[in-house]
């Protein structure tokens, strides 16, 4: 019982930061019905970047991720106008190879780099224990960070023009640009938002395990689960999908063997987008 | 394509003298000859040369040719994007070599049986997630993969992640290991010619019209008639079938099944990247990419300057063709001279 009292908080604790990899990747889809298949590598991206701040400068990585988030979303801003805006309104097969190409370029390049060899970012805070549950600092931190950025994040939708402007594109963008919202630059801000959350949660992944420059492929085919689970093009759904995966994670080891859990992930991700297509949150069609 | 039928029921339509319609019958098969001379070409090349290290890189370039074009049947005929394609050829691979390592079948049942597996996946699968269209189609194709491929990992009478390996002896069964290969060449290259006539011929007939018809907008074609969850689900099945018999082919020739080579995502993106390149839709297509592609990568896998970052070279030449050639070469070439129109199909 204790071992799944444990079990079940470790998946929470894990499940917030899956949601925030997962909310970039459902904002770009919300936004602009655009798979983006680059999210792995930017999610490895995310991890390098405070890797490489906390090793050679020393900063500390919560500090760095300051760094990081700019990067993400300037990246994101360059990737929408290369590779993106001229294939928008393409069919998906235009959209889905553009962004694969600009994975396979920052694989490519991250590999001749860095080579494939683990990294981790020796930073630790302690652990506390609850119960008899002991969990490590970073974790904490790491899930509470998520929650801060995705409780910004709706703020931001919700509260500020460009937010607004986002969720109207999101809606309609011919309706939109009627109105005088300038949709291109709403489309490439909407795509490095979603790069800077992906690159934010490969940040905090990397105070958390060790890591390679593929290990964001891992979390990408994560993302894709919870982002159906919370319902695509809902980001806040997203961390709620997060949570269930991180729950499942957690819970599924203790009565079969740890193997089987892609099996039932992706057996449920198959499930629900043949269901409820929409997400179990049930996110607007739009 | 025109039945008799047809004509009767328009009934102003007027006789055609045998004379024409031979004519127009030839007309049908000149997109045949160019892919088909290629594909002998391809196949005879090895004995001319005499090399085997030739007859290998024909190989791969040949299986991607094969593979890109029972894809093609789907994503350029149908225009529905299966990211996951290989779980086909893992999931027959692996049907396949069960069948001659455990239970001691020959090369030709097992080859079939791994057909009949995939296309039977594709079958169950086709009723379910081909209703799901676009992006979410694509991402059910990954999922299912990505489910198969943890499944088998944990599948005890596959071996698990250990996978499974052919007892030498098997080949002696063919002539040993030398003539084995040798043998699985021309397998190939006969699937490919058998590959090549399907394609072609689906998409000159009136089946492949109705995929065309889906391909540019679904609910108008179901208007006209066109029964688009059975049509789509006959041309999944199509392209399922025949990466199910190369599986078997591919692993027999490798020796060895693993799960993770044998539902490698990327090489399901690889065979849509060879679609794209040489033209989606065309019969043609399909083969240019193959050649192109491997040639491509070989190329880069070996040079001094580029072999450390192949992959990203890889990647700048896919998003070129992507942003400015999206028709691919035998796209281009057919908007660019329509004068070709009739031999490049």
């Amino acid at each position: 019982m204790d071992f799944l009292f444990t079990s079940i908080l470790d998946g929470l604790m894990l499940g917030f930061v899956y949601g925030l990899a997962a909310m970039g990747l459902t904002l770009i889809w919300g936004v602009m019905n655009v798979i983006n298949l680059s999210h792995g590598p930017i999610i490895s991206l995310g991890m390098f970047g405070v890797y490489l701040l906390f090793t050679f400068l020393g900063m500390n990585p919560y500090i760095a991720l300051i760094f990081v988030a700019l990067f993400g979303l300037l990246l994101g801003i360059v990737i929408y106008f290369v590779a993106v805006n001229r294939v928008i309104d393409a069919p998906h097969l235009s959209t889905l190879l553009a962004t694969f190409a600009v994975a396979m370029i920052i694989t490519g390049l991250g590999t001749a780099v860095f080579t494939a060899s683990p990294r981790n970012v020796d930073y630790s805070l302690g652990s506390v224990t609850i119960g008899n549950a002991t969990i490590p600092v970073t974790r904490i931190v790491a899930a509470v960070l998520s929650v801060l950025i995705t409780a910004g994040l709706y703020l931001y939708l919700h509260r500020t023009r460009s937010g607004r402007y986002i969720r109207a594109v999101a809606n309609n963008r011919s309706a939109a640009e009627l109105m005088g919202v300038p949709s291109v630059r709403i489309l490439a801000l909407s795509f490095g938002i979603g790069t800077m959350l992906a690159a934010l949660a490969g940040g905090l992944i990397s105070t958390l395990f060790p890591f390679t420059i593929l290990a964001g492929g891992t979390y990408e085919l994560k993302s894709f689960v919870i982002g159906v689970l919370g319902g695509l093009g809902n980001p806040i759904g997203a961390l709620f999908g997060g949570l269930i995966l991180g729950v499942l994670e957690g819970i599924i080891p203790t009565f079969m063997p740890a193997t089987w859990v892609p099996v039932l992930e992706f057996g449920l991700f198959v499930l629900i987008l043949l269901v409820r297509p929409q997400g179990l949150f049930g996110a607007k069609k739009s | 394509m025109n039945s008799p039928q047809d004509s009767s029921v328009v009934g102003s339509a007027p006789k055609v003298s045998w004379r024409e319609a031979l004519s127009q019958n030839a007309g049908a098969y000149v997109g045949l000859i160019l892919p088909l001379i290629i594909i002998a070409l391809l196949t005879i090349w090895p004995t001319v040369t005499g090399k085997d290290i030739t007859r290998e890189s024909i190989f791969t370039i040949m299986l991607s040719i094969a593979l890109a074009s029972s894809l093609n049947i789907l994503l350029g005929y149908t225009g529905y994007v299966s990211f996951g394609h290989v779980v086909f050829f893992g999931l027959g691979g692996y049907v396949g070599f069960y069948l001659m390592a455990v239970q001691g079948w020959s090369l030709w049942p097992a080859m079939a049986m791994g057909g009949l597996a995939a296309g039977l996946l594709a079958f169950l699968l086709g009723k379910a997630i081909l209703r799901l269209r676009g992006g979410y189609f694509a991402l059910a194709t990954i999922g299912v993969n990505e489910a198969m491929r943890a499944f088998i990992n944990n599948f005890e009478p596959f071996g698990g992640p250990v996978g499974m390996t052919l007892n030498f002896q098997v080949y002696r069964d063919y002539g040993g290991a030398a003539q084995a290969l040798r043998m699985t060449f021309y397998i190939l290259a006969a699937i490919t010619f058998i590959v090549i006539l399907v394609s072609y011929f689906v998409r000159m007939s009136k089946f492949g019209l109705g995929l065309l018809a889906i391909r540019e907008d679904e609910d108008a074609a179901e208007v006209m008639g066109v029964v688009a969850p059975s049509a789509k689900t006959w041309a999944y099945v199509l392209s399922a079938i025949f990466p199910g018999i190369l599986g078997v082919l591919f692993f027999f020739k490798n020796g060895s099944i693993e799960p993770v080579p044998a539902f490698r995502l990327n090489f399901s993106i690889e065979m849509i990247v060879m679609v794209m390149l040489g033209g989606q839709g065309t019969v043609l297509g399909p083969i240019l990419g193959g050649i192109g592609y491997q040639s491509l990568r070989g190329y880069l896998l070996t040079s001094p300057l580029f072999k450390n970052i192949q992959l990203a070279v890889a990647g700048v030449l896919l998003l070129v063709i992507v942003l400015f050639v999206p028709a691919g070469v035998v796209g281009w070439l057919r908007n660019r001279f329509p004068v070709l129109r009739r031999i490049l199909q």
